[in-house]
């Protein structure tokens, strides 16, 4: 088997974690950045929004690597799918499958079920809940702990910085509680 | 109003005595003491790059992914975040137990974390959000360039909310 089509099937998680976990260290050594990635939304805002507000007030332009890191995960994305993509559709347990088929999702072809991310829901309720409610959620959330899964679960455990801890715990209390109890009611009220 | 705008970083680069950077615990912050340019700035879109290859072909970006994790169905997730710790912890260790330098030759500092509710608050929103949209804030911009531009709602949704905690941040419980 060639190199490209080795790359084009899913990298196990032995793979990928320590991958990701190197971007600590390639960070910090690079220019003494500590990683995390909602910040870059707060960067945003204070670029474009800041409205005189005190949280926006500060010198943006200094953490500008930060929109250059997620400006390369963008394009990343883009490698990932178009020129190394998997040919072959996306494996889900199948426990998962089961659940989710009988909350109504019908397409297990791609990475994000089609059912729901499809561009043509965007203005209907489905767009609403699934991006605009969920959205507005991972952004007011992740800024109110302070960081996301790279800042806190990665960087901050790295670090062993017990905040870190207590967010992450809460990250994935809100994920459970919400799979097992919300999102089933969520599913429904789109079908 | 008007004198609010007047001052609008908008309008002049942002006065350092107003850096209110730390003011949320500075996930993300850069410490480096010289400034960088435009070309410097480049390799951190380099490192982007490969961080979105390893998102999108690990399978990390997408919804499936994080439902198996909240459903326990499968060792995926857990087995990349916890080997992610793993080697983050092993090079933090690394780099403090032989004082290695930046490549400018500055020491590595890394600011702690202060606790404050909002790691509860906020961390549960944001769980419930992650569940939702099967996305944190990384996947976001890399399920965007997979071609799920849909995302980019959910994308500018999270600025929206970024901006909300701004605007109501002072009458929040931290």
């Amino acid at each position: 088997m060639n190199i490209i089509e080795l790359l084009k099937k899913p990298w196990p998680w032995y793979v990928a974690g320590p991958l990701i976990g190197l971007t600590v260290p390639v960070l910090l050594l690079l220019g003494n950045k500590s990683f995390g990635i909602s910040s870059s939304l707060r960067h945003i805002c204070a670029a474009v929004i800041p409205a005189g507000l005190p949280f926006f007030k500060y010198n943006w332009r200094k953490e500008a690597w930060n929109l250059f890191f997620v400006a390369g995960i963008m394009v990343g994305g883009f490698a990932g799918n178009f020129w190394l993509g998997n040919p072959d559709a996306i494996v889900v347990a199948g426990d998962t499958r089961q659940k989710l088929a009988a909350l109504g999702i019908t397409d297990f072809s791609g990475l994000m079920p089609a059912d729901i991310f499809a561009l043509s829901n965007v203005f209907t309720l489905k767009g609403l809940i699934f991006f605009v409610l969920g959205g507005f959620l991972v952004g007011f959330g992740t800024r109110y702990a302070g960081g996301c899964t790279s800042g806190h679960a990665i960087m901050g455990l790295s670090n062993l910085q017990w905040p870190s801890l207590v967010a992450t715990v809460s990250f994935m209390i809100g994920g459970f509680a919400c799979t097992h109890l919300l999102l089933p009611f969520l599913l429904h009220l789109v079908r | 109003m008007e004198k609010i705008h007047q001052h609008s970083p908008l309008a002049e680069p942002a006065d350092t005595e107003f850096d209110n950077i730390r003011i949320d615990g500075c996930d993300g912050a850069n410490r480096q003491q010289s400034t960088e340019g435009f070309t410097a700035n480049l390799k951190y879109l380099i490192v982007g790059v490969l961080f979105g290859i390893v998102f999108v072909k690990a399978e990390i970006v997408s919804w499936f992914r994080i439902q198996e994790m909240f459903r326990l169905d499968s060792f995926h997730m857990y087995g990349v975040i916890g080997s992610a710790v793993v080697v983050g912890l092993l090079s933090i260790w690394l780099i403090k137990r032989f004082n290695i330098k930046t490549i400018s030759g500055e020491t590595v500092s890394i600011s702690d974390k202060t606790f404050d509710k909002g790691q509860i608050y906020g961390g549960l929103l944001f769980g419930i959000g992650w569940a939702i949209t099967g996305a944190c804030p990384g996947p976001l911009f890399a399920q965007i360039g997979a071609g799920y531009l849909a995302v980019a709602v959910t994308l500018l949704s999270a600025i929206a909310g970024t901006w909300v905690y701004g605007f109501v941040r002072a009458r929040l419980p931290h």
